[in-house]
């Protein structure tokens, strides 16, 4: 045996080199990582608000501050307050049928719960103008009662509805199932009734699961832009929410205004990833395990 | 009720089951079965050469062809680059990275409008991106791609990130101690297990770019026959009260749509048993 095999044989190589990447490896694979993620996403969030203040911030203040662009805020912010509570109620119903009871047909309901994230916003809107439009199901019986939905709130609030359907069920009920049911079987032996076990057992155990699907609800709800476009009729001032807004100020040329009130939404899009920050780590400082959020989206 | 007792497998004490699951399947009824079936319905009324001709037009098979092909596009490269950016994110260690990895869920959280202009401005001719480019990108095909890239850049990170996470250390060693090269570890070890997860991101990005319409009308330049998308040919025919028109393409997509839904299904099934869970 030659000195410098049996040095080989000494020394063999540490098992971290031999499951890891060499350093030039691994600087390539950070810098194409990294390169890709700053021209498709850095760079775009920092442009809407260098966009934003380009013309100054007198031109921002009056661009988020004209009545249009108000009445578009107050809109969105009500779509949002009406929509987002209700698909929470959903959510909850939803994932405690799931979670808690064994029944025939719940993978196709399941399925039948993520459908609105297949489906077109566009084609949701439609949907919504084929029922309750003036040539649909409901149109003429609506005419006649004096009742407006299409090209109103209550079409804004369907076509928001069905697209955030999933979000906070999605969230809630792989975290129910995996918790299982003694704790509420336990509460029931000892005599709990059915909503102070929901209350006092079931809530306090999900509750940030519940906050993070109810964030991402919002975030959509607020921004959903083509289900909405179809059934809002655009009326400045009265059916606009704030991406038909941006879009009617951007198809005008005023590029500073539309980006103003875009970043607006921008910032909520970034207050939402860091509650959705802070709610994750609270969840695995908990140790319960949280859906992914390819399933919520 | 005897309906909720007969869906029932097995007693259990809890109660709540009849309010909850009706609840459940009102609610979904009301708000989504009903008026999707109302598009199904509608083309009933349409005469099959009038559908076929309806959704066979020249300019709805090149919105067709401009649709898929990009968001197969836009797909693919979300699965090279997806697959690059999860890889960085479990295994290696660098300054920002947690930064890095909150900010890629940033698709799914900005409004689809918000990225649209944005993305339409930094690639324009004079934007900070497109000038420094030899081709068109806004107002082109290319634009529709790019856009679509945005919208599905999280889905694959996404779902691989939880396989890689698992993934044993152990089978790596194995294969080094038996004398594979990383390379050849990679290739024939790693890239096997994370296949359903990348193929499970590959079909989600893929839909949700089929469906896509709020950023890519602004980057699009939205010319008939080049670079129009299906979803906006649905607005258009809408806007004309071609309300047959605008259902017999819109069933069209909520059949791809269901047939993605259904693939996404078996591909989910296909990790889980991968992870045997």
């Amino acid at each position: 045996m030659t000195a410098a095999t049996a040095a080989r044989l000494q020394a063999p190589r540490r098992v971290g080199d031999a499951t890891g990447e060499p350093t030039w490896v691994r600087r390539l694979l950070i810098g194409v990582a990294l390169g890709f993620l700053t021209l498709f996403l850095f760079v775009p969030l920092a442009a809407v608000f260098v966009e934003a203040l380009k013309k100054g911030l007198d031109v921002y203040w009056a661009a988020i501050t004209e009545p249009d662009a108000l009445s578009a805020i107050r809109l969105t912010l009500i779509a949002a307050a009406i929509s987002v509570p209700l698909n929470l109620v959903f959510g909850v119903a939803a994932a405690w049928a799931i979670a808690k009871f064994e029944f025939r047909g719940k993978n196709l309901l399941l399925t039948l719960i993520d459908l609105p994230f297949s489906v077109s916003p566009v084609v949701a809107g439609l949907v919504f103008v084929l029922v309750f439009g003036l040539q649909g199901w409901f149109g003429g019986w609506l005419r006649e009662h004096d009742l407006k939905i299409i090209f109103a709130l209550p079409g804004i609030v369907l076509a928001t509805l069905f697209i955030t359907v999933p979000f906070v069920a999605r969230e809630l009920i792989p975290l129910m199932q995996a918790q299982g049911t003694e704790q509420e079987e336990a509460a029931r032996v000892l005599g709990a009734g059915g909503w102070q076990i929901f209350f006092r057992i079931t809530l306090p155990n999900v509750k940030w699961a519940l906050l993070y699907g109810v964030i991402l609800c919002n975030a959509r709800a607020m921004g959903e832009f083509g289900a909405v476009s179809v059934v809002s009729g655009h009326i400045r001032g009265r059916t606009n929410t704030m991406p038909l807004h941006i879009e009617i100020l951007y198809n005008e040329y005023q590029f500073a205004a539309a980006f103003a009130v875009a970043s607006l939404l921008a910032g909520l899009a970034l207050v939402t990833l860091v509650l959705k920050y802070v709610v994750e780590r609270r969840i695995a400082a908990y140790g319960r395990p949280i859906a992914s959020m390819e399933q919520s989206s | 009720m005897p309906f909720s007792r007969a869906l029932r497998k097995r007693h259990s004490v809890l109660p709540g089951f009849d309010l909850a699951l009706g609840f459940t399947l009102l609610y979904l009824s009301f708000i989504v079965l009903v008026p999707l079936s109302a598009a199904f319905l509608k083309t009933f009324t349409m005469s099959w050469p009038a559908f076929w001709d309806a959704v066979t037009s020249e300019r709805v098979v090149a919105s067709y062809r401009l649709t898929f092909g990009a968001s197969l596009g836009a797909a693919f490269v979300n699965a090279c680059f997806g697959l690059v950016v999860c890889w960085v994110l479990v295994r290696y260690d660098f300054p920002g990275r947690r930064l890095v990895d909150a900010l890629v869920d940033l698709p799914f959280a900005l409004p689809t409008a918000v990225a649209g202009i944005a993305l339409t401005a930094l690639y324009s001719g004079n934007g900070w991106i497109g000038r420094w480019l030899p081709f068109k990108v806004s107002f082109t095909p290319a634009g529709v791609w790019v856009a679509l890239t945005f919208i599905g850049l999280p889905f694959v990170v996404r779902t691989l990130q939880p396989v890689l996470e698992d993934l044993q250390k152990e089978v790596e060693e194995a294969a080094a101690i038996l004398g594979a090269t990383r390379l050849q570890t990679f290739s024939r070890v790693i890239l096997p297990i994370l296949t359903p997860a990348l193929l499970t991101g590959f079909a989600l990005a893929f839909a949700r770019a089929l469906g896509e319409y709020g950023s890519v009308i602004f980057i699009a330049g939205n010319l008939p026959l080049i670079s129009e998308i299906t979803p906006l040919l649905i607005i258009t025919k809408l806007e004309q009260y071609d309300y047959t028109g605008a259902t017999a393409i819109a069933v069209v997509m909520l059949v791809a749509a269901f047939v993605l839904l259904l693939a996404i299904n078996a591909l989910q099934a296909w990790t889980r048993a991968r992870q045997g869970r």
